[in-house]
Order: C-alpha cells, then structure tokens, then sequence
C-alpha cells in the first residue's frame, strides 16, 4: 500500500499525476482511490490529490499521514511536508521549489522534472514525475502498467502518446540512477 | 328524434363547482369540442393547475396530472418527451399560476418551444383564494391586498403576458382571446382549434389567453362581470394575435 | 470490468443501466458531473435531458416524466436539493416513482462547496411540507453507490416512492475503480411494475389515469397518510440496510455513514493494533433507519459506549440516541463547514475519551 499526496498549482498537471498512478493501479488489479480537491482553487490556485493503492479494501480516501508527497511549488510543501510519515518521502520540483525540507527522518529528492521533462516534451513533467515514482514503488507497479495508463490518458490524444512514454521511460531511468 | 346538442364526451358527467357566470366552465367545454373535432379525445394528455381550475383532473375525461402551482409547463416538457408525438399535451392554467409563481416555468417552455399547449385564463383577480391581487390585476381594481386599488407605485405594474411571450423565438402561436359574448366565445373556440392544430403539427408551443371573469371576486352579477372584461378588460388587455409562425412561414 | 470511474460520473451511468432514460437538473458543485454525463448519454439509449430553468422546475420535470411511467431521476446538492422539496413533496404524495440524488455540500445558506453531512435531518425527516417520507441510502465507496443506483429504481417502482441517494462532495468527486452492471431494458421495467394501470400516458379505453395529490377532505387525505404510513412500515421492514464492522467483540462503536464511516474504518483498524477494540455500525439506509442493529447493540454488554461520527454539528446522533434509548453513553464527533476528520482525530478522541 501507499498514500500519495501530490500538491501544486493548479494547471501542473497535478491532478491528473494522480490520475495515471490510479489507472496503472487498476492495471496491476489493486484497489486504487483517487481524491482531488476541488473548487475555485482549480483555476490558478493551489491543487491537490490524495491517492492510494493498496492490495487490500481501501477505508478512507483520505490521507493523514502520507507515505510519499510531491510538492510541484513551495506553498505545498510548507502545507504538507509536516504530515509526511517517519521514514517516507518527499519529492519537490525543484525547477520551482528553491528550499529544502526541515524534516530529517525522511527521504528527499529535488527534481528539476520540468527541465528533464522539457528535453522531450515540455508537457510531459507529470509523467516524468510518473516515471520518478514506479521505482520508489518497489515493483507495485509495472511500466508497462503505467505506460497502458498514460495511453488510456491520452486516448483522445494519440498524437502525444509517443512522447509522454518516452517521459515516462527517462523519469524511471533517471530516479533508478538516483537510488543507486 | 335528433340529437343537435349534447355534452361533449371530453368532459366527464362530475357537476362542475365553479360559481354562476365563471368563464371556466366555458373554456373547458371549449377544449373538448375543440379535441373531438380533431378527434384526440383519445390521447389527450392535461396538466391541471392550482387554483379555481385544480379541479379540471376530475372534468376532462382523459389523462390528467394535477400539477404543484405554477409547474404545469414544467411538468409538461418533461411528459412531451416520455409520450408519443401523437399524444395531445396541454396545460390548463390562471394568472397566479402561469404569470406569477410559474412565471419562470412559462417562460422557459416558451423559449425551449415545446409541443404542447398552454391555455392561460386570465381573470385578473386570485379567485380560489378569496379575491387578492393578481399580476394581472389591472391598475386601479380592487383586490383584497389592494383594498384602495392597485396603485402601480405601492403595488407595481401588471403584465401583458401574451406580447411579452412574443418577444421569444420559441413560441409558434400566441393569441389572446375573451367570452363575454356569443361571437368572442366563438373565436376563442377557433382559436383554441388553431392552437392544437399547431401541436398536431409538431410546430411548437401555442399559448392562448382568455380574458375572463370572476363575478364572485369582482362583487359583481355575471353579466355585470362579463360587461367589465368587455369595457374595462379588453381595451387594457387588446384582443389578437401576437405571434403566428405560420403566417410567417407563407409570407 | 472494473473500470476506475469517478463517483458522479458512476452514479450516473448506474442509473441509465437501471433503465434511466430521463434527467432533469440546473448545474451546481460539486454534482455537475452528473448532469454532463446525462446530457449526452441519455440520447444514446433513446432518452432525454432538459438542463431546466430551476430546481424548482427540474423536480416538476420528473414529477412529468415519472407520472407517464418513465424512470427519471435528478441530482443537486445541498441548495438545490431545498429548493427541490415542494416537488418531492408532491411526488410522495402522487405515489410517484423516482430518484434524487444529493452529493452534499456545506450549509447552511449558500454555505461552501465542500463535503458535508448536513442534509441527514432534511432527507431523513421529510424535508418538505406534510407526513411523508423518501427512502433514503446512503453509499460509502463509488461501487456502492453503482449497486444502490442499479436498484434504487427498483425500490421506487415497487413502493411507488421517492427514493433519495446521498453522497457528499468527495464521493461525488473522487475517482475508484467499479463495476457498472448490464443495462436493463426500460420497457421492460414499464410492465413488471405495471405502470399501464396508473400512468398518465394518454389512454384511450375510457379509463383515465389520474396523477394527483390534492385530497381536500380531511378523512379522505386521513386515509391516505395512514395508507402511506403502512407502506413505510413494510418499506422498513424489507428495506433497511446496514454493515456492521468488526462488531463480534467491539467496547467502543462508532456510528457513521457515507464516506465518514471509511474515515472510521479507518480509524478502527488503527486502534485494534493498540489493543482497543473498536466497531463500526454504518447505516446504509438512512430511511428505514437500522434501530434495530443499534438497538441491540446497545445491549450487548461489551459495549462501553457509542460515538456518532459525521460532518455536521450533530443530526444523526438523535437517530443513534433514540435506538440506544439511554441504555449506553452517546457521544458525537463532528467536523463542518466543509472540513473532513482525519482517522488520526477519531483515534485520538477514543484514547483520550474526548
């Protein structure tokens, strides 16, 4: 099991990050709930998802204490990173977030994901993000998993398709080589 | 012997409870003649209101819904896409009903240009609840919460609901109407038929409004209260055609 | 298949799988998925939509639809649904079939856009004028709310009574995987429940039909509200639907619904690996409520005490008290205004007995 909370402006594509961790989960036949919030603060403002997949039921879709959160800008990480449990994670862009966390008793990645992303397609830093978490999953969930969750995604948008997986591939690449 | 008058068969044998000289009694009998000319005596589907007329479910001898106040053209978009095409809707409404609490409802089954038929009895007055002012309650007429007269400064203005409706593209027939004597009764037959022919159809919504009487409320006999619609009445409310699609359609 | 379906958006294919052909509604947060999904899919199956004018007007429109024999249904939240009542009303008392969603959210007045529970007592305890009730349900997880939906119809042609569903906003919004059952055929519904013999659809065998609520005299309108008693009385005694949560052997037992019950589970699960044995009794039916459960819990004598849990200032607590009937303490916890509980505040309020 894991609680994700990803946090960042609206129109980073936070949302839908989350989106493509539940569909790859439904891909691997485990129970999966998403839960964004929702409002005014969708436009512009600050978004946020919470979501689990687990092997069993799932109780609350909501999160207290998450195993990993992602902060896409600074506000989310000064809202979140307090609540992240003893020994999770916290993954921050770094190409916006310019701090470090305070908490010492977890693992902390900075990611400039919207420069790597950039590289290859300068939509694709949520599935570059993707790509980051699947070996912070410890094999939870395939690639190809999630790669039938980024087609399913962009199934209107068959054009995108090619170089979102390619995000995808590079982001596991890269966070692989981070974890060595 | 030979039968040259009868009850129409649209109306049930129930004894009507509307006071001497009302004008309910006539437009109901109207509609169903107007129904068994066209022969949809038979499918005929109608909307009662609340008000004087709450009780059409129990005079019409077809399908009746008795309709919360005002929800009648509401009721009746939702019924026009459940039944056959074929089916005959109408609603059956006074003032308070269609140009008050309704108001909303009227409207927008006009600007959506529903099949069906709305006939709109306009007696000035709220009768069923004992003769308070109605917002078609002329300037100037008594009314239990205008006890002085409606002064359109203190009580506001009353509406001309058939021109008002003819600003709208969706209606196809607006007509306004009275019974205060045999030739008016007459027309307001003919254009009760013009209304459901349009229905049949399929041109969109018609409205027809009747100018008619309260004696009771009005503190008046029924021939005083029919002389009042006729003098005081229709040169307030003009009597015509407000809109026609199909004299648009031929020009 | 289970598909991963947002919980407006399951609700809403549910009921066309159920026969649904027909749906009435004004946009409002957090349900708006509903009435999109309805707005194209219901012309695939050979229905209808009307974005209406109003609340007042989309309840009406099912009062229509539903009074020629078709499944209809709406959906709102929390303002809306107040504004629907005069027309669920009616619908009660005209013995009319139908569906009412509300995915809550907080009040009172205009309130805000978040999850609430605020509306218990008004969908619970009639909500509009006179003796009447809905049947009320209240899903917990996107698939139970498909389940519910699929048989909400069901129930309403049977008793030939409003049927409400609650949700609140964060059902309505997230996203779990469901399964959406096979459709059923809308015709074939029209002559199970015999909807011939009373819907106004235009007959012509010199029987009218007549849909009505108006009954002015006083022994007539008597009988009628004693009749419809009596179908109440059956309805909860056939229809009353609740789980019981890791009750075999549970001191302390939290009482929720909807979304704050999985808050509970949740919490539950947190307090037996510190040894205190907690229990959920979660009413899925918030109209027949399940007394009967409560009651007898409250006289298990493990039971040390009761706490309701919902997101309100407190409403289904009277419910919880009137079924222990001062057999056990009663407690509530409660956020509102839109604010959910963590599991963590539930454990907390447990081990610190407050």
């Amino acid at each position: 099991m894991n609680k994700i909370i990803i946090s960042g402006f609206g129109g980073q594509g936070v949302l839908s990050l989350g989106k493509f961790i539940s569909y790859s989960a439904i891909e691997q036949n485990l129970n999966t709930s998403w839960l964004p919030s929702y409002g005014p603060e969708m436009r512009g403002g600050t978004a946020n998802c919470s979501v689990i997949y687990s092997h069993e039921e799932i109780a609350a879709p909501v999160i207290d204490r998450p195993d990993i959160m992602i902060a896409f800008n600074e506000p989310s990480l000064d809202k979140f990173e307090g609540s992240v449990k003893e020994g999770g994670t916290i993954i921050i862009n770094s190409d916006i977030v310019h701090k470090k966390t305070t908490r010492k008793d977890v693992k902390f990645y900075e990611i400039p994901v919207d420069t790597l992303a950039a590289a290859i397609n300068k939509r694709g830093a949520n599935v570059y993000m993707l790509g980051i978490l699947l070996p912070l999953f410890g094999g939870d969930i395939s690639e190809e998993s999630a790669i039938h969750a980024v087609e399913h995604v962009f199934e209107s948008k068959p054009k995108v398709i090619p170089s979102n997986i390619e995000c995808l591939k590079a982001g596991i690449e890269y966070m692989k080589n981070l974890m060595k | 012997m030979k039968i040259i008058a009868d009850k129409p068969k649209m109306l049930t044998d129930t004894p009507m409870h509307y006071c001497p000289g009302c004008t309910h009694g006539i437009v109901h009998r109207l509609i169903a003649e107007v129904l068994e000319e066209l022969g949809k005596t038979d499918n005929a589907i109608g909307i009662a209101p609340v008000g004087c007329a709450v009780y059409a479910y129990k005079y019409f001898n077809c399908d009746m819904i008795e309709a919360a106040h005002g929800r009648a053209p509401a009721i009746s978009s939702a019924l026009r896409r459940v039944v056959n095409p074929e089916n005959i809707i109408f609603c059956y409404q006074g003032d308070g009903d269609c140009a008050s609490i309704g108001m909303a409802e009227t409207v927008h089954a006009c600007m959506r240009g529903e099949n069906i038929t709305v006939i709109f009895i306009n007696n000035g007055i709220y009768g069923m609840t004992g003769g308070q002012m109605a917002p078609t309650t002329m300037p100037g007429v008594k009314a239990t919460t205008c006890i002085y007269g409606r002064d359109p400064k203190r009580y506001g203005n009353p509406v001309h609901l058939s021109e008002m409706l003819a600003t709208l593209t969706g209606p196809a027939y607006i007509e306004r109407v009275a019974c205060y004597d045999v030739p008016h009764v007459k027309k307001a037959k003919a254009a009760l038929k013009k209304a459901f022919e349009i229905q049949m159809q399929k041109k969109g919504l018609s409205f027809i409004e009747v100018l008619a009487s309260c004696p009771t409320n009005f503190h008046m006999t029924p021939l005083e209260a029919m002389e009042f619609v006729k003098t005081q009445g229709e040169p307030f409310y003009p009597l015509g055609v407000f809109k026609d699609i199909t004299k648009e359609e031929n020009k | 298949m289970k598909k991963l379906w947002k919980g407006n958006e399951a609700i809403a294919e549910a009921a066309v799988a159920a026969g649904c052909r027909y749906f009435f509604g004004y946009p409002i947060t957090p349900q708006n998925e509903i009435p999109e999904y309805m707005s194209w899919r219901l012309y695939e199956v050979g229905g209808a939509f009307i974005q209406a004018e109003s609340e007042v007007s989309a309840i009406n429109m099912v009062y229509g639809a539903a009074s020629a024999g078709a499944r209809a249904m709406t959906s709102s939240s929390s303002p809306g649904i107040s504004l629907k009542q005069e027309g669920i009303s009616y619908i009660a008392a005209a013995e009319l079939p139908c569906v009412i969603v509300n995915m809550m959210r907080s009040g009172p007045g205009l309130g805000g856009i978040q999850a609430s529970q605020g509306d218990y007592f008004q969908a619970t305890k009639g909500g509009g004028h006179g003796d009447y009730h809905c049947i009320v349900y209240a899903p917990s997880t996107v698939q139970e709310f498909v389940d519910i939906m699929y048989n909400a119809f069901d129930v309403a042609d049977e008793y030939r009574n409003p049927v409400m569903i609650i949700g609140d906003g964060m059902l309505g919004q997230m996203m779990e995987p469901a399964e959406i059952p096979p459709m059923k055929d809308a015709a074939e519904m029209f002559e199970k429940y015999h909807k011939n013999e009373w819907a106004t659809c235009g007959h012509s065998d010199g029987k009218p039909r007549i849909i009505n609520s108006l009954r002015i005299e006083p022994d007539e309108n008597e009988e009628f509200t004693i009749r419809l008693y009596k179908k109440y009385e059956e309805i909860a005694k056939k229809e009353t639907k609740v789980e019981e949560y890791r009750m075999d052997d549970a001191e302390y037992v939290f009482v929720a619904y909807g979304s704050v019950a999985r808050i509970c589970k949740a919490a539950i699960v947190e307090l037996r690996e510190q040894g205190i044995k907690a229990g959920l009794i979660r009413p899925i039916t918030l109209y027949p409520y399940p007394t009967a459960t409560i009651e007898k819990a409250a006289k298990n004598p493990n039971v040390k005490k009761f706490v309701t849990v919902e997101m309100s200032m407190g409403q289904m607590v009277e419910d919880v008290r009137l079924a222990v009937n001062g057999q056990k303490p009663v407690e509530f916890y409660g956020r509102s205004g839109g604010n959910v509980m963590m599991p963590a505040d539930l454990v907390k309020y447990i081990k610190e007995g407050k």
